[in-house]
């Protein structure tokens, strides 16, 4: 069970505005979180990931991540976190980039198994295309075992046929990893397949709706 | 006969100035990039000030701290055992006051010029600050870390205000290849004079030329990536 109470300033498109979130999640949810661009969804995954600083707290199980003057670090948090940009070591080969995480060679050729690129383990990662670079950005998010993925708009950036294939490795990973996942998202059809649980930001404030909300986007 | 130990005392004393500088810079660089404090234009000021002061200014101030009468130079002397003025030690220590920015900003433009995100990935992943720096940061700036080497040696071989007030020109000492070719031409030995100009010229372009050839070379293969 994740609580968050978070408060933080934003300057957004429309001046400062506050980003202000109480919510729990359970675990196993998948969230996916919409809104318009600019209103304070990527900064609500960093603030959780500990990439940033709010007010407020985070509780995750029984451990206070933040709050009541402590405040874990990025490090000590254990999250997944996957980038729209896919943020890959470009120094460092496919395998390499999930080692580089954890030094399991028995998960790492497992995830790449399991992301159908088990057979570029030892490609330069600059050589790979956006699809391929993704699937290397969430078999690296996996390799320390998060109990949390945060996703930044994962699929925004490939094309229509990839993002339809990567949405169910996601939900398979989701799975079959058991975690509780996080992502940001502006696709419908997306939100559609993967949601358990949908959130809305609007000018900083996150308000909860029922799946059924998606149809009246449409 | 071309006397070689000027030349052989440049290199040593570029050589040890890039070496220690690399290690002294090298965090800064990284704290720099990576620091959201307000004292970060302070320090980017200070770092900056051997570009734009007279190398005489610098040498004279660095004359006064050395000197055994001030604090500085009382420490190295009474403490440490070492004496600054007009000592190639003395030259190392000036030279990387001297070189600073040399090496800083390179590296320090490197790093800020990385993805953001690259870097977060890493913290993500558990790695500490020193970590990312070295197995991450450092290796996707090799164009920035050879340009800040290369330009702190060549730029630490050409150093000459600095050198004169601080090292004098003491033969095997402080004497080097600048201060060598500055005396030739006092006393109008204009065929030594060239000989050395022509050599410190040629090594200069050699070896700014490889630097920008290395880099020319590794934007073309990251455009054909």
């Amino acid at each position: 069970m994740i609580t968050l109470e978070i408060s933080k300033k934003l300057h957004g498109s429309d001046g400062v505005m506050s980003l202000d979130v109480k919510h729990s999640v359970n675990r196993g949810d998948f969230v996916v979180i919409m809104g318009e661009s600019g209103v304070g969804k990527s900064t609500l995954l960093r603030v959780i990931a500990g990439l940033e600083k709010a007010e407020g707290s985070i509780v995750v199980d029984d451990a206070v991540w933040q709050g009541s003057g402590t405040r874990m670090s990025v490090q000590q948090r254990n999250v997944g976190f996957v980038f729209q940009d896919f943020a890959l070591f470009d120094n460092m080969s496919v395998k390499e980039n999930l080692l580089f995480v954890k030094h399991d060679n028995t998960l790492a050729d497992e995830l790449l198994e399991m992301m159908e690129i088990a057979g570029l383990g030892n490609r330069n990662v600059q050589m790979l295309s956006g699809g391929q670079k993704q699937r290397v950005a969430l078999a690296r998010a996996l390799m320390h075992r998060p109990k949390l993925l945060l996703m930044d708009e994962p699929l925004s950036s490939l094309d229509p046929r990839m993002r339809r294939k990567l949405r169910e490795k996601i939900k398979e990973l989701h799975t079959r990893f058991g975690m509780t996942t996080l992502m940001v998202s502006h696709d419908i059809a997306e939100a559609r397949v993967l949601a358990n649980r949908l959130w809305f930001v609007e000018k900083g404030r996150v308000r909860e709706y029922d799946l059924s909300y998606l149809d009246t986007l449409e | 006969m071309i006397e070689w130990t000027p030349f052989w005392l440049s290199f040593k004393l570029a050589a040890l100035t890039t070496v220690i500088l690399f290690l002294v810079a090298l965090p800064l660089a990284w704290w720099l990039s990576q620091t959201e404090s307000k004292s970060k234009p302070l320090l980017e000021a200070l770092t900056a000030l051997p570009i734009v002061l007279p190398p005489s200014v610098l040498g004279f101030y660095m004359l006064v701290a050395f000197a055994p009468s001030s604090p500085v130079g009382a420490f190295f002397e009474d403490v440490l055992g070492v004496k600054l003025v007009f000592t190639f030690t003395g030259l190392v220590v000036a030279s990387c006051f001297y070189s600073l920015p040399f090496m800083v900003q390179p590296l320090q433009n490197g790093f800020e010029s990385l993805n953001r995100h690259m870097i977060e990935a890493s913290y993500l992943a558990g790695k500490s600050s020193r970590e990312t720096l070295w197995k991450v940061a450092l290796p996707n700036i090799k164009p920035a870390l050879l340009t800040a080497l290369i330009i702190t040696f060549a730029h630490t071989v050409g150093e000459f205000g600095v050198v004169l007030m601080v090292g004098g020109s003491i033969p095997g000492e402080t004497k080097v290849a600048s201060v060598a070719i500055y005396e030739m031409v006092e006393v109008m030995e204009y065929g030594k004079a060239h000989i050395y100009a022509a050599i410190m010229l040629g090594l200069s372009f050699v070896v700014l030329l490889s630097v920008y050839v290395f880099n020319h070379r590794e934007k073309q293969k990251a455009r054909m990536l």
